[in-house]
């Protein structure tokens, strides 16, 4: 080899920069975000859409309303399972998912997700 | 090979990879493909990209470079009141370690890329070199971006997310395009690298046909990168805008990965798997195509090496050792001859038996 010293030192830093998941990751408990619902939600049974669509697409539905409501005055949602909502964050969602820290929050920590929405709305008062 | 036929060789492999996990996860199913898909093929992708890489780049450090080579853009180091160049005609290592750094980061010598034109007037054409600067601003769109993607993907690498996933991620989205006039699509919010990388991608690929000297020396080798890019570009924005599948999921699974304790939680959906499909090729691929010049551009010989054949000896490294017959000792073998013959020597018989005696 020539010049090998070199070549093996970049050859290091390239590993260790493709390889550093691995490391970073070794021997830590895999946490998994666990989503809690309230009395209320467990008594309501379903969200406003179908699980499914929740979990992936909440925040387009988030948007969806927000727009709505602001730009059109449209202040109802008719569900997939025919239930009439009122469109709102607070009074809505978070009447329903009033724990907000331990539902919202847990998978927002995982994912490192800061929506900015809590700049303006009001938080729930979760007592504990 | 004509241009279409490669254009279509590349379009159809790239579209042959994207139907594969479309049919096997999407049509067949079942816990044996998805993890064929979420295990088995990363696993072997991310050991070909590494073992690859590591033998080609040593593979290519055994070849000697014995001479420096100064195909420079700048004045030599030579006598104090000649202004030399230090970046771009280096004599030392400081000068070099710049000049990669230039040449790394900002791709200097694709900066310096001209266009010879003829410009007809009375007396005919003339040639000029234009100003070209297109292909190293779409190279530099397209390299950035795709680096700020990779790092911000890795909220799905490590847990916790250190910080300066977050950072990029307020950067890359700071024009909060949530509020764009289609219901619901600008949440999550936009990044800028998304539509940069794919503009990026397709101006590479335009040029590629639209130049015809371009067009003529691209081969399938040259489509094919560029394709199965745009692919994971593409599949990627859909997955965020459109298709959405669970994102903690898939954290789950590459965490799982990076743990060897792999296990593929349920409900991810089939386009996240042609998402990772696309990468798992590519990155297979990788150790044997031109993509290596990720690594090739730190052996570039004529980048990193300081000019200093003046003032250093470089010994080819391959030469063999000679053996030697001097002059002088010629003579002193065939001295007597020589004189016999009237041959005008160095030193006559006396000069050597003196010194002979001497000793
Ligand atoms: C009527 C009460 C109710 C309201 C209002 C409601 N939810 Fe839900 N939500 C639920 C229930 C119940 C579930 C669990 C559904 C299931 O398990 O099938 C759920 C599930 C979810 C999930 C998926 C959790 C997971 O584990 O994947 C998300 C995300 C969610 N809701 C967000 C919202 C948002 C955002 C709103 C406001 C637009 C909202 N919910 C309004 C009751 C509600
Ligand atoms: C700059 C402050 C501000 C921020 C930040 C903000 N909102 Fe709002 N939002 C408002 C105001 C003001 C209204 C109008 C309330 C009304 O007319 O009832 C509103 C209304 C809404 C509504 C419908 C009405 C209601 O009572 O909820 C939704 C849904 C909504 N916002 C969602 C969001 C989401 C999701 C985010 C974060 C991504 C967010 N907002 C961020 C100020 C804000
Ligand atoms: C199943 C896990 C989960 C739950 C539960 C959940 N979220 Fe989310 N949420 C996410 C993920 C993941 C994202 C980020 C999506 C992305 O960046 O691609 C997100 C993004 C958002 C965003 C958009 C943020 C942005 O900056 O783009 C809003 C707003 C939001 N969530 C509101 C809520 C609210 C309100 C609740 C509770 C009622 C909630 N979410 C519960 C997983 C969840
Ligand atoms: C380095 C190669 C990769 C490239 C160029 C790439 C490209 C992209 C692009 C352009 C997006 C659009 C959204 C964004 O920019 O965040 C995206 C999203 C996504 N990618 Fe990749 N990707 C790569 C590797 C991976 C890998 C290894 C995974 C597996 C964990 C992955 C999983 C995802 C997921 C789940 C999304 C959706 C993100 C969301 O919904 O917020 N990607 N990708």
């Amino acid at each position: 080899m020539y010049d090998g010293g070199k070549i093996i030192v970049g050859l290091l830093i390239c590993l260790g920069f493709f390889l550093s998941p691995f490391f970073y990751n070794a021997g830590k408990a895999a946490k998994v975000p666990n989503p809690q619902l309230t009395e209320i939600a467990k008594e309501a049974q379903t969200c406003v859409m179908s699980k499914d669509y929740m979990t992936t697409s909440h925040f387009t539905l988030l948007d969806k309303w927000r727009n709505t409501v602001v730009r059109d005055g449209e202040r109802y949602f008719k569900g997939e399972n025919g239930k009439i909502y009122y469109k709102s964050l607070q009074m809505t969602c978070l009447k329903c998912h009033a724990n907000k820290s331990k539902f919202c929050d847990q998978c927002h920590n995982y994912m490192d997700v800061n929506p900015y929405c809590w700049d303006c709305h009001i938080e729930p008062k979760e007592s504990e | 090979m004509n241009f279409i036929i490669s254009i279509l060789f590349s379009g159809i492999a790239v579209s042959v990879i994207v139907l594969i996990p479309w049919i096997c996860i999407g049509a067949i199913d079942g816990a044996f493909m998805r993890s064929l898909f979420g295990i088995i093929i990363p696993y072997a992708a991310i050991a070909t990209f590494l073992i690859g890489i590591v033998v080609r780049v040593i593979s290519w450090s055994r070849s000697p470079v014995p001479f420096r080579i100064p195909t420079t853009a700048g004045q030599e180091w030579s006598f104090p009141w000649i202004k030399s160049n230090p970046i771009d005609n280096p004599k030392g290592m400081g000068g070099v370690i710049l000049r990669m750094i230039f040449e790394v980061l900002l791709f200097r010598s694709l900066f310096r890329n001209t266009r010879l034109e003829y410009l007809n007037d009375e007396n005919g054409p003339k040639i000029n070199y234009e100003w070209e600067k297109w292909l190293w601003l779409a190279a530099l769109a397209f390299h950035y971006s795709f680096l700020v993607i990779f790092l911000r993907h890795f909220r799905f690498f490590l847990d916790p997310i250190p910080g300066f996933v977050h950072v990029l991620e307020s950067l890359d989205g700071f024009m909060q395009l949530g509020i764009i006039p289609f219901n619901g699509f600008g949440m999550p919010g936009v990044y800028i690298t998304d539509g940069l990388l794919l503009a990026a991608v397709t101006y590479l690929f335009v040029r590629r046909i639209y130049i015809h000297q371009v067009r003529y020396i691209s081969l399938p080798a040259d489509y094919f990168p560029l394709f199965i890019i745009l692919g994971l570009g593409l599949t990627g924005v859909l997955m965020r805008y459109a298709i959405r599948v669970d994102i903690t999921a898939v954290k789950e699974l590459s965490i799982s990965l990076f743990q060897f304790s792999p296990k593929v939680p349920d409900g991810i959906g089939v386009i996240f798997f042609i998402h990772l499909f696309l990468l798992c090729v590519l990155i297979a691929y990788f150790p044997f195509s031109k993509l290596m010049h990720m690594a090739g551009i730190f052996l570039s010989p004529t980048r990193n090496m300081a000019n200093n054949n003046r003032f250093k000896r470089h010994v080819n490294p391959w030469n063999y050792p000679v053996k030697f017959h001097t002059y002088a000792a010629y003579e002193d073998e065939f001295r007597e001859k020589m004189i016999e013959a009237g041959i005008p020597v160095d030193k006559g018989v006396e000069a050597t038996s003196e010194s002979g005696k001497k000793e």
